[in-house]
C-alpha cells in the first residue's frame, strides 16, 4: 500500500472538551443511550403498541441527536466524550468525527424511516404476542449500531457489536418462515466467529500497546509496528470485520438472513448492518493501522481488490438465476459491498470517497428495494418470480419503486448509483487502471439482467387469479419505502451534499493527501 | 420572457405534458388535445430561440451542480438549435399522424403511448441542449429509458425480446463505453463542458484520442454505427408512430447529433483534423453505409428496409464528421434534418400502407399507388431524399458531405458516398415502381383508399417539408454555417 501518514497525532489537536452539565453537551453518547433505555421498558411493559411508539421515539430523537452531531462536526471538527468523566485513554472514549457523525445519522435516518414502516408490516409477519420483542430487539440493534460508530474505544466497540448482532440474530428468527430459524442460525454461527476474530485482534492490539483507546493505539502502534502480532491482529480483524460487512467470499450467512428475515429486518439490516461493519474496517484501517509499517508492507489492497471484484462479478450473476426476489436483492447487496471494498482498495481520496459515499448511496436503495418488497410479501405472502407475474397492475407504486431504485443499482444517472459510480470509475482511472474501470461498468450490466428480470415479470406477465385480487400496499409502507425512492433521486441529481459529507470523511482518513 | 426561461420550459412543457396527458386518461378526446396543444407550445418555445442564436448568442443556464465542478447545465448553440427545431416540428406532425394511426388501428394503453412520447421529448430536448456531457449523458439514459415502453408497446412475446436488445445494447454500450469515456475525458481535460474548438487538445496523447473516440462513437449506441446497430431493426416490432418519430428522428438522431456534437465541441474539428489515430472512423462509417444498404436491399418488410436505410444514412452523418473538414459539418448538421424529414414520411407511408390495406411486405405493394395516391406520392418525395436527388432535401446535404470530401481529397469517403447512392436508388425505386406501374393483382386492391385523414396529412406535410427544404434551407443552412465556423 502507498504509505500515508497522519500529518497530526490524534491528541495534538485539542478535542472539544466537555463537561456533562447540560444536555446538548451529551449528545454524543445520548443517541445510543436512548434507545437502550427503550429496551428493558418495553419489556417491561410488554404491549407491542406502546413498543413501537417508544421505538419510534427513541428513534427519532436518536436522529436528531446525530443530525445535530453532524451539524457540529461538519466543520472538521472532533467532539471527544469521555464517559463518566474518565479521561481517556483510561476511560471509554465516544469520538465523533466527519466519518462516523456521517455514518450515525445515516443509520438513525434508516431506523427512523423503517419504524413507520414496520407498524403494519409487523403487524402482518410477526405473532402479536411478540411484536413488544420485536421492538425491544429494534431498539436494542440500533443502540449497538449506533454504539459501534460512536465509540473510540476497541473493547467498547466489541460489545456493542455483540449486542447489534445478537439483536440481529432474534430479529431474523422472528420471520415467519421457519427457514428463518436456520437462516438466524447459520448467521448465528458465522457471526459469532467474526466477533471472535475481531476480539482476538482487539486483544492482540491491546497486549501490544497497553490501550483500548483506539486513537491512542494508533500512536502507540508506530513503536511496536511490524512484529507479529500485529500482524496477527490485522489478520484477525480484517477476517472478522470481512465476515460481519459480508465480503465475498465471507458472505454466506447473508442470503438467506435476508430472504427469510421479516421484510422491516431486512430492511434495516441491509441498509445498515454492513454499512456500520465497513466503517469498523474503514477505522481500523485507516485510523488504527493507518501508520503502522505492517499495514503498508502487506499486499491489503490488493487482497481487498481481488475479492471485490469476484463479489461484483459472481455474486452478481448468482443474483440473476435466484427465484426468490429477496434473495436476489440480497446477493446484489453481495455485489455492492464489492463496489464499496473496491473503493477502499483504491487506496486514493477519490477511491475512499466513492467506498463512502456508495455506503450511503447503496443503503438508501437497498433499503427501499426492501421496504417495497415487504409491501409485496405483505399482500402476496410471497416474493418469487413465479407468483409476482403482472404485479405491476395491482400494486402500480411499489412496482415502480423497485424499478427507480433498481435503475439506481444499476448506475443510471440521475439515481445516487450513478454518483457512486462515477466515482469509483473516476479512482480507478486516476490510479491508471483503465481495465478496472471497464470492469466496473461491465458488472454493473449484470444488475440491468437482473432489474429486468422484474421488469419483465411484473409489467409484461399476465397477473394471475390471486395477484389480480391483490390491493396496494397500505400507506404506512408505501410512505417510508417512497421517501427512500425519493431520496435515491434526490441525491442522484444533487450530490453536491452527500459528496461533500463523503470526500471530508475521506480527507479525515487519509489526511495525507488532503 | 428570457431565453434562459425558455430553455428550462423547453424542457418542462413536455415534462408537465406527460402528467397532464396521464390525468386525461379517461377522456381521448382531451387526452390527444393536450398532446397537439404541448406539441405546438414546445415548438414556438424552441422556435423563439432561433433569432438569438442566429445573431451569435449562446443562450445558457445552469440549473444546479450535480457533484463538484459537474452541473447540470444548458446551452443552446447552433447544432442543438437545429436539432431541437426538428423534432419539436415534427412532434406536432408526428402527433397528428398518431392520433389516425392509434384509433385507426385501436391500439391499446393509448395513454402509456402518449404519456411516453411527450416524455421522449423532453429528454430529447435536453439532449439537444445539454451544455456538458454530463448533462448529455443524464438525457440520453433517460430517452433510452422513456422509449423502453413503447418498443414494447405491444407486450407479445416479440416486443419483449426487441426490448431486451434494446435495452441492452443501447443501455450497455452508453454504460460501458460512453460513461467510461466522459469520466475520462473529465480526467484528462478537467472540464466535460461543451466549448468550441474542443477541449482535449494540447497534452493528450494522439493514441488516447483515437481510443477516446472509438469510445465515444461506439458508445453513442442510438448513432447505430455497426456492429452497435442491431437494436434499431428490432425496435421496428414498435408501433408505427414510434417507429416514425423515435426512429427516424428523436432517439436516432440523438445519436448522431451527439457524435456530431462531440467531434465539433470534445475533439474539435481542427485540433483533431491531423490526429492518425482518429483514421479509422470514416471506414467505419463508409463500412456501416454500404453494408446496411446492402441489408436493406435483401428486405422485403418494408419497415425493416426502411431501419436498415437508417442504420446506413445516419452513418452518414458520422462519416461527414469524421472526414474533419468544415464543409462536410455543415452537410452533417443538415442532414439531421433532411434525413429527419424524408425518413419520417417514408415511416408514415409505411403505417398508412398499414393502417389502410394491412400490408407490410414490400412485395405485396403492387400497384397500391392507384388506391394511394397521396401515401405514394409522399413515398416518392421521401426515397428521393434518401438517394440524394433534387428536388429533396437530401440533395443539399449530400451535396456538402461530397464537397467537404473532395475538398481535402478523401476519394473513398466520396466512392462511399457515389456507391451508397446507387444502392439506395436500387432499394427505393423498386417500390416506387411497383407501387405505381405494376398492376394491382386480382384479390386485393379493392376494399381500401387512403388511410384516415390525419395521416394523409401529415405525410403529406413531412413530404412538402422536404421539398421545401430543398428550396429555402436558409435557416438550418445558417445555422450549420455557423458550425464551422463560417
Amino acid at each position: 500500500m502507498r504509505s500515508w501518514r497522519r500529518s497530526n497525532l490524534p491528541f495534538s489537536k485539542p478535542p472539544i472538551t466537555r463537561c456533562n452539565i447540560l444536555i446538548s453537551q451529551n449528545y454524543p453518547i445520548l443517541h445510543v443511550v436512548v434507545p437502550l433505555i427503550a429496551a428493558p421498558l418495553m419489556v417491561l411493559l410488554r404491549h407491542g403498541g406502546f413498543a413501537w411508539l417508544l421505538a419510534a421515539v427513541a428513534s427519532w430523537s436518536s436522529l436528531a441527536v446525530s443530525a445535530a452531531l453532524l451539524a457540529e462536526v461538519a466543520g472538521g471538527g472532533v467532539i471527544s466524550y469521555a464517559i463518566g468523566s474518565w479521561a481517556p485513554p483510561w476511560g471509554i472514549e465516544y469520538r465523533i468525527d466527519s466519518v462516523n457523525a456521517f455514518l450515525l445519522v445515516l443509520v438513525s435516518l434508516i431506523a427512523s424511516v423503517v419504524v413507520i414502516y414496520c407498524r403494519e408490516s409487523v403487524e402482518a409477519e410477526v405473532a402479536p404476542e411478540q411484536h413488544y420483542l420485536f421492538y425491544t430487539m429494534y431498539v436494542l440493534c440500533l443502540a449497538g449500531l449506533l454504539g459501534i460508530a460512536a465509540t473510540g474505544d476497541g473493547f467498547n466497540l466489541f460489545v456493542f457489536l455483540e449486542i447489534s448482532s445478537l439483536s440481529s440474530y432474534v430479529l431474523i428468527a422472528l420471520g415467519r418462515d421457519r427457514r428463518a430459524l436456520v437462516a438466524s442460525y447459520q448467521y448465528l454461527i458465522m457471526g459469532t466467529i467474526g466477533a471472535t476474530f475481531i476480539v482476538i485482534g482487539v486483544g492482540l492490539l491491546f497486549l501490544m500497546t497497553g490501550t483500548l483507546n483506539l486513537a491512542d493505539m494508533a500512536a502507540r502502534l508506530r513503536e511496536v509496528t511490524d512484529t507479529r502480532p500485529i500482524l496477527a491482529a490485522l489478520a484477525f480483524l480484517t477476517v472478522g470485520i470481512s465476515l460481519k460487512l459480508a465480503l465475498f467470499p465471507l458472505h454466506l450467512w447473508l442470503p438467506n438472513a435476508y430472504a427469510y428475515a421479516p421484510s422491516a429486518v431486512t430492511a434495516f439490516l441491509a441498509a445498515t448492518a454492513t454499512k456500520v461493519s465497513l466503517y469498523v474496517l474503514l477505522r481500523f484501517y485507516y485510523s488504527v493501522f493507518g501508520e503502522s509499517a505492517v499495514f503498508i508492507a502487506h499486499p491489503t489492497s490488493d487482497i481487498l481488490l481481488v475479492l471485490s471484484l469476484a463479489a461484483m462479478f459472481i455474486a452478481s450473476t448468482v443474483a440473476i438465476f435466484q427465484d426468490n426476489i429477496k434473495r436476489l436483492f440480497a446477493y446484489s447487496s453481495v455485489a455492492q459491498i464489492g463496489y464499496i471494498t473496491l473503493g477502499v482498495s483504491f487506496d486514493s481520496l477519490t477511491g475512499l470517497t466513492a467506498a463512502i459515499v456508495h455506503l450511503f448511496n447503496h443503503a438508501l436503495t437497498k433499503g427501499a428495494i426492501f421496504l417495497l418488497l415487504g409491501g409485496i410479501a405483505l399482500r402476496l405472502g410471497a416474493v418469487r418470480f413465479q407468483d409476482i407475474g403482472g404485479i405491476a397492475r395491482v400494486m402500480p407504486l411499489t412496482s415502480f419503486g423497485i424499478v427507480l431504485a433498481g435503475l439506481s443499482l444499476i448506475g443510471v444517472p440521475g439515481t445516487v448509483g450513478f454518483v457512486s459510480k462515477w466515482y469509483l470509475v473516476l479512482a480507478a482511472i486516476e490510479s491508471g487502471a483503465w481495465w478496472l474501470a471497464l470492469l466496473i461498468v461491465l458488472s454493473s450490466l449484470l444488475a440491468v439482467i437482473y432489474v429486468w428480470r422484474f421488469v419483465e415479470a411484473a409489467y409484461f406477465q399476465v397477473p394471475s387469479a390471486s395477484v389480480s385480487r391483490l390491493r396496494e400496499a397500505p400507506l404506512s409502507m408505501l410512505v417510508p419505502a417512497w421517501l427512500m425512492v425519493a431520496a435515491c433521486l434526490y441525491f442522484g441529481l444533487d450530490a453536491s451534499l452527500t459528496l461533500s459529507g463523503a470526500s471530508q470523511a475521506a480527507a479525515e482518513l487519509l489526511p495525507g493527501s488532503r | 420572457m428570457t431565453p434562459e426561461a425558455t430553455i428550462l420550459l423547453a424542457i418542462a412543457v413536455p415534462a408537465v405534458g406527460m402528467g397532464l396527458i396521464a390525468a386525461a386518461h379517461r377522456m381521448p378526446d382531451l387526452r390527444e388535445a393536450i398532446t397537439l396543444a404541448t406539441a405546438g407550445l414546445l415548438s414556438v418555445l424552441v422556435a423563439s430561440l432561433t433569432p438569438l442564436v442566429l445573431d451569435g448568442a449562446r443562450p445558457g443556464v445552469t440549473v444546479f451542480e450535480m457533484m463538484p465542478g459537474l452541473a447540470l447545465r444548458f446551452e443552446v448553440e447552433p447544432l442543438g438549435m437545429l436539432f431541437g427545431l426538428v423534432a419539436s416540428g415534427l412532434w406536432i406532425v408526428n402527433s397528428l399522424y398518431s392520433i389516425g394511426y392509434m384509433r385507426g388501428n385501436e391500439e391499446k394503453h393509448q395513454t402509456r403511448f402518449y404519456v411516453c412520447f411527450a416524455g421522449a421529448l423532453a429528454a430529447t430536448m435536453g439532449i439537444a441542449f445539454a451544455g456538458n456531457l454530463l448533462t448529455l449523458f443524464l438525457f440520453y439514459e433517460a430517452l433510452t429509458l422513456i422509449t423502453y415502453p413503447l418498443v414494447t408497446h405491444h407486450v407479445t412475446p416479440g416486443a419483449v425480446r426487441a426490448g431486451r436488445l434494446y435495452l441492452g445494447l443501447l443501455v450497455g454500450t452508453s454504460i460501458v463505453f460512453l460513461l467510461v469515456a466522459i469520466i475520462w475525458t473529465w480526467q484528462l481535460a478537467g472540464t466535460i463542458d461543451f466549448t468550441p474548438g474542443g477541449i482535449l487538445g494540447g497534452e493528450v496523447p494522439n493514441a488516447t484520442v483515437g481510443v477516446l473516440l472509438a469510445l465515444y462513437v461506439f458508445g453513442v449506441g442510438k448513432a447505430a454505427v455497426m456492429p452497435v446497430h442491431r437494436w434499431l431493426p428490432a425496435a421496428m416490432v414498435a408501433p408505427t408512430p414510434v417507429s416514425a418519430l423515435l426512429h427516424a428522428v428523436a432517439v436516432v438522431k440523438a445519436g448522431v447529433f451527439s457524435v456530431l456534437k462531440i467531434v465539433i465541441y470534445v475533439f474539435g474539428v481542427e485540433a483533431t483534423a491531423g490526429v492518425k489515430s482518429v483514421d479509422w472512423l470514416p471506414f467505419m462509417a463508409g463500412f456501416t453505409i454500404i453494408a446496411a444498404s446492402i441489408v436493406a436491399l435483401r428486405a422485403d418488410n418494408l419497415k425493416r428496409r426502411l431501419a436498415y436505410s437508417t442504420v446506413s444514412q445516419l452513418s452518414y452523418v458520422v462519416l461527414a464528421a469524421a472526414l474533419l473538414t468544415p464543409l462536410s459539418v455543415i452537410g452533417a448538421a443538415l442532414h439531421i434534418a433532411a434525413h429527419a424529414l424524408g425518413k419520417i414520411t417514408l415511416f408514415f407511408a409505411a403505417g398508412a400502407i398499414y393502417t389502410a390495406a394491412h400490408k407490410t411486405e414490400v412485395s405485396q405493394l403492387d400497384g397500391i399507388g392507384r388506391r394511394m395516391p397521396w401515401t405514394m406520392g409522399a413515398f416518392t418525395v421521401g426515397a428521393l431524399s434518401m438517394i440524394g436527388l433534387p428536388p429533396a432535401a437530401g440533395f443539399v446535404s449530400k451535396w456538402y458531405i461530397l464537397q467537404g470530401a473532395m475538398a481535402t481529397g478523401q476519394w473513398n469517403a466520396v466512392a462511399v458516398v457515389v456507391a451508397s447512392t446507387l444502392l439506395n436508388a436500387g432499394y427505393f425505386l423498386p417500390i416506387v415502381y411497383r407501387a405505381f406501374f405494376v398492376a394491382p393483382p386480382d384479390d386485393g386492391h379493392r376494399a381500401h383508399g387512403e388511410a384516415p385523414f390525419t395521416m394523409v396529412a401529415a405525410l403529406t406535410l413531412t413530404a412538402a417539408g422536404t421539398v421545401a427544404l430543398f428550396f429555402f434551407p436558409d435557416v438550418p443552412l445558417a445555422l450549420a454555417r455557423q458550425l464551422a465556423g463560417g
